[in-house]
C-alpha cells in the first residue's frame, strides 16, 4: 500500500489552528497552522475547510483557493486563504481567533500551467480572486516571464492585494467599476493593450463572468489563456460530482468534467462559458435526441 | 458485560454469502469507484467499497446546481453521472481488485432489459464481492415511475437481476424510503430473489432560493442525505428488520460516528455504509470502523454479530419486565 502520508504528492487531511484572521477591505485573511500542505501547493490549487466547528449542522466544506504558504520551519508550515464573509459557513470562519481549530484538506486540484519559455504574462484578478496570482506571480518570475498584474472589482475595498502587486509584478492596474480607485471600468479595458505589448498568456481568477470576458479579449488577442473558476462543491475531492461544468476535450469532444479534480483550473478556451449550468446538447453522455 | 480491549473485538460480518472482515463500507455515490479517497486511506481496510451507481450507458447526469446544503444535511441531483459499464469494468474495477478492496458494485437501469444486462456483466466478473441494486431510478417503460415505489415493479427488477447473475453471488436490493410501507416492498424484493436489503436511499426533497425565488437544484428536486435522515433509515431498518427476521440489512443514512454505526445494528443491521459524512471528512469510513470497534468493546460486545438487533431484544425484555 502506499500510504498519504508519507507520499509528496496528493493531499492532506490535517487538523489546523488558527494563527491569524485580519481583515482586509471587505474580507478576511486567514492564516492557519496546517503542516505538511505548503510543501505540496502549486499557485491555483486549493483547499478545502469545515465550517461550524463539532456542532455545527453545516456538514459541507467551503473551498477557497491558497493565497500563500510557508513551509514548516522553526514555526509549523501555514496556509493563507482569503475569503468574503457572504454565508453562514463564511460567517463563522470570519469570527475564529487565534489557536481556534479548523480542519483542513489540501492542496486540491490541479495548478496553473506554466509557459516554457520566458514570455509576458497577464494576470488578472477579480476581487479576492487575486488571491492565488501572489503566489503564481512568484513562480513566473522564476522562470524570467515578466509579470503584469490587472486587479479589478466592483470598488476599492473589494480589491485584495493591490499593494502587494506593486512587488509581484513588473506593472500593475487597478480598475474599479466606481471609479473609486484606479480606471473607472472593467478588468477587461486594460487587457487588449497589455497583449498588443506582447503579452502572450493571460492567466485570470474570479467570478464566472469575468473569465469569460477576459478569455475571448485573449483569444482575440491570440494569446493562451488559463483561468480558475470557482464552482460550488460539496467535497472538493472528487467524489461528490456536483461541480462539474462543460469542458471540451482535446478530442472536442464536451465532457461534464470536475472542478475540483480536473480543474479548477482550465485552459479558458476549452470551457463552454455560456453553457455552463446546462448539460449542452452533444456531450458526452448527454439524453440523446429523440431519446 | 465487562469491557473488552478494542482489538479483542471480533468485527467479521457474514452477509448472505458474502464475508467481510468488517461492516463499515462506502454508500454509494459518495465514493466514486474508490480511487479518490485512496489518498486519505486504504480502501482495502473498508468491509467493502460501494460503487457509484453503473448504468449501461455512459451519462451526462443533470444540470448545475446539483447541490444545496441543508439543515444537517444535504440535497443531490446528479442524475447518475458515470462513465458506463464498458468503462467501469475495464478501468474502475480493476483498480479496486489490485488495491485489495472488496468491491460491492452499484447497477441502476432505465429499464428491465438494462438490469438484467448490467447483472449478466457485471454479476459474472470475478472478484466482485456482491451486487448492490439500485431500484431509485425512473422507469422509462413505466411513465417514468421510480421502480423502488412499487413493490411489484422493485420484485421485478430483482428477479431479472438474480436470475442474471451468477449463482453465489449476493445480490442486495437498496430501497428508497419514500415509500408507504417499507417492509411490503422489503419483502416483495426479498421473495423475487433478493439476498438482501441496502436501507434506505435517500430522501426527496426541496430547497428553495428566497434571492432567486426558485428552488436551488436545477433538477428542482434532489436526495436528502446526511445525519438529518438517520432516525428515518433507523426506523427502516427496525421495521423489517422486525417484519422479515434473519434478512441480512445494510443500514446507511447519516451515519457520521461508530456510535451512530453501532444504532443501526442494535436495529437490526449486519453492515453499514458510510455516505455523504465523507463529504466533510475524506476519512469517515475508517473513523467510523475505529469507532465502531470502541464503542462495541466498550460495551463488552465481542463479536459484531452479537450487537446485531440488541435494540430488538433490549426492547423486548423491557416490554416483559
Amino acid at each position: 500500500m502506499t500510504s498519504p502520508t508519507t507520499s509528496m504528492r496528493g493531499p492532506l487531511q490535517v487538523d489546523a489552528e488558527v494563527f491569524s484572521n485580519k481583515r482586509v477591505g471587505d474580507y478576511h485573511h486567514l492564516t492557519l497552522v496546517a503542516d505538511g500542505i505548503a510543501e505540496r501547493t502549486k499557485p491555483g490549487t486549493f483547499v478545502v475547510v469545515s465550517v461550524g466547528g463539532d456542532t455545527s449542522g453545516a456538514l459541507l466544506r467551503r473551498a477557497f483557493s491558497i493565497y500563500r504558504v510557508r513551509p514548516a520551519g522553526v514555526y509549523g508550515g501555514t496556509v493563507e486563504i482569503v475569503f468574503a464573509a457572504h454565508g453562514r459557513g463564511t460567517q463563522w470562519m470570519a469570527g475564529l481567533a487565534p489557536h481556534d481549530p479548523i480542519s483542513v484538506v489540501g492542496p486540491l486540484g490541479r495548478p496553473f500551467a506554466l509557459p516554457k519559455e520566458p514570455v509576458a504574462c497577464a494576470l488578472v484578478g477579480g476581487g479576492y480572486g487575486s488571491a492565488p496570482l501572489f503566489g503564481l506571480a512568484e513562480r513566473l518570475r522564476e522562470r524570467r516571464c515578466s509579470v503584469h498584474m490587472v486587479l479589478g472589482a466592483a470598488t476599492e475595498t473589494r480589491l485584495f492585494g493591490a499593494l502587494e502587486a506593486k512587488r509581484a509584478a513588473q506593472s500593475v492596474t487597478v480598475t474599479t467599476e466606481d471609479g473609486s480607485v484606479g480606471i473607472k471600468g472593467l478588468v477587461t479595458d486594460p487587457l487588449p493593450g497589455l497583449l498588443n505589448r506582447g503579452v502572450e498568456v493571460v492567466y485570470s481568477c474570479g467570478p464566472m463572468g469575468m473569465l469569460k470576458a477576459v478569455t475571448e479579449v485573449a483569444l482575440q488577442h491570440g494569446a493562451w489563456t488559463q483561468t480558475a473558476v470557482e464552482e460550488s462543491m460539496a467535497c472538493g475531492i472528487g467524489v461528490c460530482m456536483t461541480c462539474v461544468l462543460p469542458v471540451v476535450g482535446d478530442d472536442n469532444v464536451t465532457r461534464m468534467v470536475r472542478s475540483c479534480v480536473e480543474g479548477p483550473v482550465f485552459a479558458g478556451d476549452k470551457v463552454r462559458w455560456d453553457d455552463i449550468g446546462t448539460v449542452p446538447p452533444g456531450t458526452f453522455g448527454a439524453p440523446r435526441v429523440g431519446h | 458485560m465487562a469491557a473488552l480491549r478494542p482489538e479483542d473485538v471480533d468485527l467479521s460480518t457474514v452477509l448472505a454469502d458474502a464475508h467481510l472482515d468488517n461492516p463499515v463500507m462506502t454508500a454509494s455515490g459518495c465514493a466514486a469507484a474508490g480511487r479518490e479517497l485512496h489518498q486519505f486511506f486504504d480502501v482495502a481496510e473498508l468491509g467493502a467499497v460501494v460503487t457509484k451507481s453503473i448504468m449501461r450507458d455512459p451519462r451526462a447526469g443533470r444540470a448545475t446546481p446539483r447541490m444545496a446544503e441543508t439543515a444537517s444535511g444535504m440535497l443531490n441531483s446528479i442524475g447518475l453521472q458515470g462513465p458506463g459499464i464498458d468503462a467501469f469494468l475495464a478501468k474502475d474495477l480493476p483498480w479496486l481488485l489490485q488495491h485489495d478492496a472488496r468491491p460491492i458494485v452499484s447497477i441502476a437501469g432505465a429499464s428491465l432489459g438494462e438490469y438484467a444486462e448490467l447483472a449478466r456483466r457485471v454479476g459474472n466478473t470475478p472478484g466482485v464481492a456482491a451486487i448492490e441494486v439500485n431500484i431509485s431510478c425512473p422507469n422509462v417503460e413505466n411513465r417514468g415511475l421510480v421502480f423502488a415505489c412499487d413493490p411489484f415493479q422493485a420484485a421485478r427488477v430483482m428477479s431479472v437481476v438474480r436470475r442474471d447473475s451468477a449463482r453465489g453471488l449476493p445480490v442486495f436490493a437498496k430501497l428508497s424510503p419514500d415509500v408507504t410501507s417499507i417492509s411490503e416492498v422489503a419483502a416483495a424484493v426479498m421473495e423475487a430473489g433478493a439476498d438482501g436489503l441496502v436501507l434506505v436511499n435517500t430522501l426527496l426533497g426541496l430547497e428553495i432560493d428566497l434571492d432567486l425565488m426558485r428552488p436551488t437544484l436545477a433538477g428542482v428536486t434532489g436526495g436528502l442525505s446526511g445525519p438529518a435522515i438517520m432516525p428515518v433509515a433507523v426506523r427502516a431498518v427496525w421495521e423489517v428488520a422486525g417484519a422479515l427476521p434473519g434478512v441480512p440489512i445494510i443500514g446507511v443514512g447519516g451515519i457520521r460516528t461508530g456510535a451512530d454505526a453501532l444504532r443501526f445494528l442494535a436495529a437490526g443491521a449486519s453492515a453499514v455504509q458510510v455516505g455523504t459524512a465523507i463529504f466533510s471528512d475524506p476519512s469517515a469510513p475508517v473513523r467510523v470502523l475505529r469507532e465502531l470497534r470502541q464503542e462495541l468493546a466498550a460495551r463488552g460486545i465481542a463479536k459484531v454479530s452479537e450487537a446485531v438487533g440488541l435494540a430488538q431484544a433490549g426492547q423486548q425484555q423491557g416490554a416483559a419486565s
